[in-house]
């Protein structure tokens, strides 16, 4: 566990909790430095995210920021697309998967680039 | 017409999450703004989403094995530490550079993914 694995989990960490999709960087690092597989590195980006996302919910819930009925309507209906992402990702060979998901960091990044606003 | 908004959103979100296992924040987090909530709740309220998500996923991928639960272990706590210090720093610095050089690098990264051979 050197210092530029800890530095990319807590970078991505840091990203992941301003909801700039930081978790990709964490996957991409993984894939490209330690040599995991694409669905390892989703895999342990997604445990690592419990954890981070766990102790903020709480505190912003208790802070009143989070709203039950913009979440639970989000959730139930991402449960079904969740379903539908499983089976795709049972059915798509890994090379594939890799291509959708730089084609995703793409789309994300010039999302970023352009927005105007905060 | 607004639910059925809700519904495609938080199905992409769902279909991002289990089939990357990253980035269905970006989409919720402009849908929930769009909504009328502001920058702080519209993250508040998209981490609310993707953690149930997140954690079937993760249960998901780990029932299939596609992961180690040792090498997950590994790199948790600086992720953890990482979104403490995130919350921290939302408050004080402006985000607009740090956005800038975070959509460059993901372009970057996603480029090179798509080409590698």
């Amino acid at each position: 566990m050197n210092a530029i694995s800890m530095a990319a989990a807590f970078l991505s960490g840091i990203l992941g909790s301003m909801g700039l999709g930081g978790g990709t960087v964490l996957v991409v690092y993984l894939i490209r430095y330690m040599g995991f597989s694409q669905t390892a590195a989703q895999g342990i980006n997604l445990l690592c995210f419990i954890p981070t996302a766990l102790g903020a919910t709480v505190i912003y819930t208790k802070n009143k920021l989070t709203d039950k009925k913009t979440v639970i309507p989000l959730v139930l209906w991402g449960l079904i697309g969740s379903a539908a992402g499983f089976l795709l990702l049972d059915k798509l060979p890994e090379e594939i998967l890799r291509k959708l998901f730089g084609g995703f960091l793409v789309m994300l990044g010039l999302k970023e680039l352009f927005s105007k606003n905060r | 017409m607004q639910g059925l908004i809700t519904a495609f959103a938080g199905t992409v979100i769902g279909v991002i999450n289990a089939l990357f296992g990253a980035g269905g924040g970006t989409i919720a987090v402009p849908f929930i703004k769009r909504r009328g909530k502001r920058q702080k709740e519209a993250q508040a309220s998209s981490i609310a989403v993707i953690l149930p998500l997140s954690t079937l996923s993760a249960a998901v991928y780990y029932f299939k094995g596609y992961f180690d639960i040792g090498d997950a272990l590994k790199f948790l706590p600086f992720s953890v530490l990482g979104g403490i210090a995130g919350s921290f720093i939302m408050k004080k610095i402006s985000d607009k550079a740090l956005k800038k050089a975070f959509s460059l690098l993901m372009i970057y990264l996603g480029v090179r993914m798509i080409f590698k051979g």
